[in-house]
């Protein structure tokens, strides 16, 4: 479990390289272009749950409000598209051009100064990462200075999702309300709305995934990465061994919620709109899910675990939609109770002590044992 | 009383009160560097509470913790650490998921901002820390071991050696031989002479056989207050402590 002498295991390189080829040839190479369009928009739940490990594996901190983050992070993308799509000549048939169609719709007759500066991508990039860092560093700084944790802290992030959805529906002047923020058509005069598009998306969304799991590997490989663990499971040891434990618990959070942003701003951009459906408290606990099936202790389970929840979603919700929830909920509890570790545990426990029993049998006629993919878990 | 600030420690009108319950009351006492200081008295005497107000975990009703002169009663637990106090736990705490390597080297004093631990390098001078202690605490072999698979013993063992690897000035230690084999207290004893040297040590513990074997001075509580102060010897023959605590 422990590495003391070699900080990356050579086995948590394996996986990566898998889940790299996973979806990066695999996915591309066995699915049409809706198909990979469908798996593009799972993957970027799979940001949230690469945060959520971080944060709820390693740290304990259990957040069920990621979903904040992430519609945080795709509005930011959201506004940017929608100024492109609103120029007075496409938008010349509503009483004040230049807007968003929507605000038209409510009587708005100027945009409101908090949407000018995302007429600029750069400003509009730096706000998918730091809107959502931002409000996590408030919430966090209010909540871990005064050592709030465990359930409240998850009671207080729920509450604060229900909130901002809230705010989103009834402000629709200036937030498309429950509609949200739709037809979307392109970005930079470049329209994300045709096949191929959806097809680069889905790259450089998977690029991106794959940047923030190393990211990610390495955080957890530091110094950090080991006190995050060291405090939640011994938090007053972390205190009395002369460490600021909030401010690492705000740094995770922060952390999370960044990524969580960029996932959402990558939803944006692939599926033409945002909602207040994937900011509210049951996208959040899905994610929260997803995390568990994968595994919270594993980055790489967490992909896994978020293709495979939603491709069970996708599947068994077009045949039973009405069961959908219920299969849902008994999935999340048969993982607690039977797998807490999720899909890596069983990898972990059952999988790769059989994969090293079969290749140290072929290993005593061949020379080299087959290195197993067997880095799911820490 | 000479001058306060000649003393490392200098506690005085302590006092915490929870909900009108006096835990310490009126608690003063003075350590000097390098003195080893054994604290007894009965259970609820106020032992552990008196260690919790000085590293901070508890925060004081009114009085006053001065470390080399410095007011410790409004400083954060870690700043407490960064001034040179370090504290044992009467449960041995240590990180049960990391390994023995790695409880050590994350107590080790560098790199304890959020951006000096995400930079921190795994460098020659840690090796040689962790390994140094390691031998001291007679867990050289076990470097590589999840702690949570340790002895007792080795539990409490590698919790002194996470304080030493932090060099403070003061160490407390809330019990460090309970619930230790015979053994295992030899050994503990042992250990407790090696790291006395050049700090000063203030104890709380039980067995007496243990505490006139390291004591320079004995603190006896009762009832959150001091009632007795002196050599071992001195103490042992007070009647007020005899009375209280030795009698029973």
């Amino acid at each position: 479990m422990t590495s003391m002498l070699n900080p990356l295991k050579k086995t948590e390189l394996v996986g990566f390289l898998v889940v790299a080829a996973v979806i990066l040839l695999i996915l591309p190479a066995i699915t049409d272009a809706f198909r990979l369009n469908m798996v593009g928009k799972y993957l970027t739940y799979a940001f949230v749950a690469v945060g959520l490990v971080l944060c709820w594996g390693s740290a304990g901190i259990l957040s069920l409000g990621q979903g904040i983050f992430f519609g945080l992070g795709g509005y930011c993308m959201a506004m940017f598209l929608k100024l492109e799509s609103s120029t007075p000549e496409a938008t010349s048939i509503q009483s004040t051009p230049g807007i968003p169609d929507f605000m038209d719709w409510n009587q708005i007759t100027e945009l409101p100064w908090f949407w000018e500066p995302f007429h600029s991508l750069t400003f509009t990039m730096l706000a998918v990462i730091l809107v959502p860092a931002i409000l996590a560093f408030v919430i966090g700084f209010a909540m871990f200075t005064r050592r709030v944790g465990g359930v409240y802290f998850a009671i207080i992030t729920q509450a604060i999702a229900a909130i901002l959805t809230i705010l989103i529906i009834g402000q629709q002047g200036y937030t498309g309300g429950v509609n949200g923020i739709t037809d979307l058509r392109s970005l930079l005069g470049w329209d994300i709305r045709t096949d191929s598009a959806k097809t680069i998306l889905y790259f450089v969304n998977a690029v991106l995934l794959l940047a923030v799991i190393a990211l990610s590997l390495l955080v957890r490989h530091s110094k950090l990465g080991r006190i995050l663990v060291a405090l939640r499971d011994k938090e007053d040891r972390v205190r009395f061994s002369g460490y600021d434990v909030a401010a690492f618990k705000i740094f995770v959070f922060c952390f999370a919620a960044a990524i969580s942003g960029i996932g959402g701003a990558m939803f944006t951009l692939q599926v033409g709109f945002m909602s207040p459906t994937f900011v509210g408290i049951v996208p959040s606990i899905e994610m929260v899910i997803f995390c568990a099936v994968g595994g919270r202790y594993s980055l790489i389970g967490a992909v896994y675990g978020t293709l495979l929840v939603n491709w069970g979603k996708t599947t068994f919700s077009e045949s039973f939609p009405e069961l959908w929830l219920f299969a849902m909920g008994a999935l999340f509890i048969a993982v607690v109770m039977a797998f807490p570790n999720g899909l890596a545990g069983i990898w972990n426990s059952h999988v790769q002590p059989l994969v090293k029993r079969l290749s140290k049998r072929t290993g005593e006629r061949q020379a080299a044992p087959a290195e197993t993919p067997a880095a799911i878990a820490e | 009383m000479s001058e306060p600030t000649d003393f490392l420690l200098a506690v005085e009108a302590l006092t915490v009160s929870f909900d009108g319950f006096k835990a310490v009351d009126d608690l003063s006492f003075y350590v000097d560097p390098g003195e080893i200081r054994v604290i007894i008295g009965p259970n609820g005497a106020g032992k552990t509470t008196a260690l919790d107000l000085i590293c901070g975990k508890t925060r004081a009703t009114s009085g006053s913790i001065r470390f080399r002169g410095k007011e410790l009663t409004d400083m954060k637990e870690h700043e407490i650490v960064h001034a040179g106090v370090g504290r044992k736990f009467q449960n041995p705490t240590i990180y049960e998921d990391l390994s023995v390597f790695e409880n050590l080297e994350v107590s080790f004093p560098r790199g304890r901002s959020v951006f000096g631990a995400l930079v921190f390098k795994r460098d020659a001078e840690v090796r040689e820390r962790v390994a140094e202690i390691a031998e001291m605490i007679f867990l050289t072999d076990h470097l590589e071991d999840r702690a949570e698979y340790l002895s007792h013993g080795q539990k409490q063992w590698l919790e002194i050696g996470m304080l030493l690897i932090q060099d403070p000035e003061l160490l407390m230690l809330d019990e460090p031989v309970a619930g230790m084999s015979g053994s295992e207290r030899i050994k503990t004893a042992e250990l407790l002479h090696k790291i006395i040297e050049g700090r000063s040590v203030i104890v709380i513990e039980h067995d007496m056989k243990f505490v006139e074997d390291i004591a320079h001075k004995v603190t006896v509580l009762h009832q959150g207050r001091v009632i007795s102060e002196g050599s071992m010897a001195h103490v042992q023959a007070d009647p007020k402590v005899v009375e209280v605590y030795l009698g029973h």
